[in-house]
């Protein structure tokens, strides 16, 4: 069973459309590699049990009126902190464990009613919070490409249902890096949209002016296909802007020769890994050999990107996170002697370690005598390095980065030290804090076969002209896939 | 800067959380370390010279029309209740008897 059965959106449109594979034929080619695979990869959390259902009546409905989205029965994971009603949202947290939603997200809503079937809700770091997916209460996901290495977080279990072919594409979130830095550790592209760009209605709010909701797929035009039909404002989340989300399809059309790309020293220097750059040097002789030019810029506050991203995010996190206190939905103590200790004692058995902690920086970053010295500080520096960018952007077109210092590093690596997984993100965090669109797109992989990820970060609404970068890049370095190890069946590579 | 057992504790206080004792200690240790590390934020002049930062730019945030819509069904609102009576939330009891 080769690990995709059709190789992009267009190819599953045509192969839909000509009558080469039925519905729910590919839909029961992704929920057999998740029941082999699943089980030792640890990717999905719940698989919709209605999925062979909806892809019969799909079918059906098709026979007599012809499809009309691409996305008409196209398969898609979604990370477990989007509603779909039917399937619970867990975060993966106990807090959250037997939680069902009653209404869909809006990413999921428009998935829907463009006639896409949800595969099941993939597993991440409790609350989106981690950058290895170790911080999940539901059990580790392991990278497809080492299971000895984690597969990045937070949304690790959307990069790997797509890197390993348990799902053609998948949608996560990012509020730090969390779709990017997973992307680059599985091999896969992973975007995250201008901030503005896709409602959060139905997304678990993490850090609400950082969140967003963006795709992880093999190729540039399969993520812009996905982007373009869950943008635009539904009227519930009122940051959405009313930019037309076609303009991503004209940019993502017009050439790249001649595009000016800025390198900032600051994220080429010291704390980049030797294979990273390597791997790098050799994307960028890709993109010059198209006629890409590049320059050096200076970012020099983006290196304070993590000490203003762990101070916003996680006053923003014990704000959104004060809602779970054992009333309404969610975990309840059993020992509720008063209010009080419902409170505090559903909390304490709901939250694992992480949540904890960035509930108690953050409580703490908010209190009485403390905001102007943490919170305001850090909104200051924010300001700083939107700025920063502002002004590289009226140097070049877009930014040439790393995704991630290193390859996937292993499990347990960096669990007992959050400050060495928070610098993880250091590459990433900076497009949250200044709202800027961001990808990742694999590289060329290490030599000793791990993937890295090549960052492009654009002004504001550049996600067409990002994705169109990243096609140059994927042409030249083509679609890798990781070797098919966790197959329970014994089956071969594809 | 040193967080102390007590910062600690009243910090859990006001977000609701109740510690363990080990919690208690290993949480002091750990989020001073982590302060320390974003500390160097106060390091940097501010604002530079040069450019007026005040505070990070506000995102837009347009008004939608005040229409009136249909709610939540109480049934809905009702379903993931850890504990419920008739079309209400049960939670311990917060009033004294006789008052």
């Amino acid at each position: 069973m080769s690990a995709s059965f059709f190789s992009s959106l267009e190819e599953f449109r045509k192969g839909r459309d000509e009558g080469a594979f039925s519905i729910e034929e590919s839909v029961r080619h992704y929920l057999d590699r998740i029941e082999s695979h699943n089980p030792s990869l640890g990717a999905y959390l719940t698989v919709n049990p209605n999925a062979v259902n909806r892809a019969r009546q799909l079918d059906n409905r098709k026979a007599r009126n012809p499809a009309q989205s691409p996305f008409y029965g196209y398969p898609v994971a979604l990370k477990d902190n989007l509603h779909a009603i039917g399937l619970p949202t867990t975060c993966s947290s106990a807090m959250l464990a037997n939680f069902r939603p009653v209404e869909n997200a809006t990413v999921v809503d428009r998935l829907l009613k463009a006639g896409a079937i949800v595969l099941g809700k993939t597993n991440m770091d409790e609350f989106a919070m981690g950058s290895s997916t170790e911080n999940s209460a539901m059990g580790p996901t392991k990278n497809p490409w080492d299971p000895a290495r984690v597969p990045g977080g937070s949304s690790g279990g959307s990069a790997v249902a797509v890197a390993a072919g348990l799902a053609p594409m998948s949608l996560g979130s990012d509020t730090g890096g969390s779709i990017r830095q997973p992307a680059a550790f599985c091999g896969v592209l992973g975007l995250k949209p201008t901030y503005g760009r896709v409602s959060r209605y139905g997304l678990v709010a993490f850090s609400s002016s950082l969140d967003q909701i963006g795709p992880f797929s093999f190729s540039a035009a399969d993520a812009l296909a996905l982007t373009v039909l869950v943008s635009g404002p539904d009227g519930k989340d009122m940051t959405v802007s009313s930019r037309d989300p076609v303009e991503m399809e004209r940019d993502f059309a017009m050439g790249t020769r001649g595009l000016t790309v800025g390198m900032p020293e600051e994220f080429f220097g010291e704390g980049l890994d030797g294979a990273i750059a390597a791997s790098l040097e050799r994307a960028r002789a890709v993109w010059e050999s198209e006629g890409i030019v590049f320059k050096p810029v200076r970012l020099p506050s983006a290196k304070y990107g993590i000490n203003v991203y762990y101070l916003i995010a996680t006053s923003e996190a014990a704000s959104n996170l004060s809602r779970y206190d054992g009333v309404r939905y969610g975990l309840r103590s059993l020992s509720v002697p008063d209010l009080k200790a419902l409170y505090e004692n559903t909390r304490r058995e709901g939250f694992g370690p992480e949540v904890k902690r960035r509930i108690l920086l953050g409580t703490f970053a908010l209190s009485a005598g403390y905001q102007d010295q943490y919170y305001r500080r850090a909104q200051q520096v924010q300001a700083l390095i939107r700025e920063e960018f502002d002004r590289a952007f009226h140097e070049v077109d877009l930014i040439f980065a790393p995704t991630t210092p290193t390859p996937p590093f292993r499990f347990g690596e960096k669990v007992a030290d959050p400050l060495s997984m928070y610098l993880s993100d250091i590459y990433t965090i900076s497009a949250n804090l200044a709202g800027l669109p961001a990808l990742s797109a694999p590289s060329y992989p290490t030599p000793s076969g791990l993937p890295a990820g090549a960052q492009l970060i654009g002004p504001a609404w550049s996600e067409g002209k990002l994705l169109r970068m990243a096609q140059v890049l994927e042409r030249a370095v083509g679609t890798k896939r990781p070797p098919d190890l966790f197959s329970k069946k014994g089956e071969t590579a594809a | 800067m040193e967080l102390t057992r007590q910062q600690v504790l009243h910090v859990a206080r006001l977000a609701n959380l109740s510690l363990t004792e080990e919690e208690v200690e290993h949480f002091a240790g750990e989020l001073s370390r982590i302060l320390d590390y974003v500390e160097t934020l106060n390091r940097l002049p501010l604002p530079p010279p040069g450019l007026h930062v005040s505070e990070a730019a506000k995102p837009p945030t347009p008004l939608r029309e005040d229409v009136s819509r249909h709610s939540l069904p109480v049934e809905s609102a009702l379903s993931n209740a850890p504990d419920r009576s008739g079309g209400f939330f049960r939670v311990p009891r917060i009033l004294e008897e006789g008052r």
